[in-house]
């Protein structure tokens, strides 16, 4: 049974796009067939950090408008059989979608994939609600920043009551996966807590990813984070938050803490 | 460029809800204008002096028919405050306010045919008992909200109290006509005695507020005092001022 995952935000620049494709990898990695959908239609990023912008020929506006089928605008990972990215058209905007026509693509993507990641446009128009709108479950992307976090926030109510599960009164799986987390800073005060953010938004933690220079340089060299170095801090945060996500149960860890030993386990439980 | 305010005094803004009068034209309107006629020549001045809101919900008409039955209504003495029902392309400026959010009321008692040759004292008697609402003894009605309330989000209950089991978080509101509860930390807006209610109160577990207001007597964040913040608090209104106390 097809899983569709949201990656959403509402703030911009808090790393939906990197998630979406580290949790895509990570997913592809368990020999399950995944894809990663890019909504952000006018400014695609995905396929950049999935290495792929040089295979791009349709995109999901050609399929929704029935100028290309499904399978020719799916392009194959080179690195993982298992993992899939459909792009999203640079020229048009988010206008180009239609509900009717992401209804049809989805379902379509249902039948051939276990997991479906739909990697949300930063704000809360159209092509947001476009991506929520068939998901079972959301990522909820979150900086520990007040400005994230109550962007957040208004991301949940929305997912709450615009979402096709919401509208037939059933609830949509929300966890938080808190970003370029820096434990000395959120020490410190420069940053807010884990459980300060915990406390705001009051959904379950699906994991936190250390701020890291390990990121930024996957993207550079257009690989998911997962793939690029399986080992590094953030590989393994989104490793387990996969996992987490796959139903099974991983204790949380705060990376970097400096208090006690390097990757002292906390009483906290995953979602 | 700035100004200076030297007077402190807050500027009070309530809501308040009117009983008026809905007219629902029908098709063909020019009928319905005789008809309309006919009922003002039995009772002379059963529109003068009342509020009258035009219903065009179930009308196929354009702006200019519109506009034409207004000034029509005009033409009766009929004034009309404001339009419910209507397609934002109806509008044009100087038209009546559109209006949305009624909430049906009592029928209004139409003058009966006997009372058009009635002298003056019977015509006060038919406006008596359109006025008189048989007094019952309702309970104060309230709504419980058992989730957080998210940003952007608003709980609108003009009615009575409203109470919430998990936080109301920066960027949401609660307007209450009566009093507000929130069992957890209120982080946005509350507004409770929206309706013009003096008695109404705050209560909060933890006070993180934006902005608080009784009966249209408003706090933001920066006026209140700061010994408060992270406190569970209840407020209220003594004059026109809002007073705190921290709840044990």
């Amino acid at each position: 049974m097809a899983k569709v995952i949201v990656v959403t935000s509402g703030k911009g620049g808090v790393g939906k796009t990197t998630s979406t494709a580290a949790l895509g990898a990570a997913l592809a990695q368990r020999n399950e067939k995944t894809v990663v959908v890019d909504f952000d239609v006018g400014l695609r990023n995905l396929d950049l950090v999935m290495g792929a912008e040089r295979r791009v020929v349709y995109d999901i506006v050609n399929v929704i408008q029935g100028d290309a089928k499904l399978p020719q605008a799916l392009i194959r990972d080179k690195r993982l059989e298992t993992l899939f990215l459909l792009p999203a058209s640079q020229t048009r905007d988010k206008d180009a979608l239609t509900p009717e026509g992401v209804e049809r693509v989805m379902a379509d993507l249902k039948r051939h994939f276990d997991w479906i990641i739909c990697d949300s446009p930063a704000g809360i128009e159209r092509g947001a609600t476009l991506a929520m709108r068939h998901a079972d479950v959301a990522v909820i992307v979150t900086n520990p920043e007040v400005s994230s976090v109550r962007d957040s926030d208004r991301i949940i109510g929305l997912l709450d009551s615009k979402t096709a599960r919401a509208e037939i009164g059933e609830r949509i799986e929300k966890h938080l996966l808190l970003t370029r987390y820096d434990a000395q800073r959120a020490e410190r005060g420069d940053m807010l807590k884990v459980d300060d953010v915990l406390e705001i938004l009051s959904i379950p933690l699906l994991g936190i990813v250390p701020e890291s220079s390990d990121v930024l340089r996957a993207s550079n060299l257009g690989s998911p984070v997962t793939l690029a170095d399986a080992r590094s801090a953030p590989a393994l945060a989104y490793l387990d938050a996969a996992r987490r996500l796959a139903g099974e149960t991983v204790p949380i860890t705060i990376p970097n803490e400096k208090r006690g030993i390097l990757g002292k386990i906390f009483g906290r439980r995953a979602a | 460029m700035t100004k200076v305010l030297t007077d402190t005094r807050s500027i009070r803004i309530k809501g308040r809800s009117f009983l008026a009068l809905v007219l629902s034209p029908e098709q063909p309107i020019d009928d319905w204008l005789l008809r309309l006629d006919d009922l003002a020549k039995r009772s002379a001045g059963f529109f003068l002096e009342r509020p009258v809101v035009l219903d065009v919900a179930d009308l196929e008409i354009d702006r200019k028919q519109l506009r034409h039955l207004i000034d029509e209504l005009a033409n009766r003495n009929v004034r009309i405050m404001g339009i419910e029902g209507g397609r934002p392309s109806l509008f044009e400026p100087g038209m009546p306010p559109a209006m949305k959010g009624g909430r049906p009321a009592s029928d209004v008692e139409m003058p009966s045919p006997d009372a058009s040759g009635a002298p003056a004292g019977g015509g006060d008697s038919t406006a008596a008992s359109a006025k008189a609402e048989v007094p019952t003894v309702r309970a104060v009605p309230s709504i419980v909200i058992r989730e957080p309330v998210r940003s952007g989000q608003s709980v609108i209950f003009p009615e009575g109290d409203v109470t919430v089991v998990g936080s109301v978080a920066s960027g949401a509101e609660i307007i209450a006509g009566g009093s507000v509860h929130i069992y957890g930390t209120l982080r946005g807006r509350a507004l409770a005695g929206s309706v013009g209610n003096a008695a109404a109160r705050i209560f909060c577990r933890k006070l993180e507020a934006e902005l608080l207001a009784i009966d249209g007597v408003y706090k933001t964040a920066d006026d209140m005092a700061p010994n408060l913040r992270g406190q569970a608090v209840q407020l209220w209104l003594e004059g026109d001022s809002i007073m705190a106390e921290r709840l044990m």
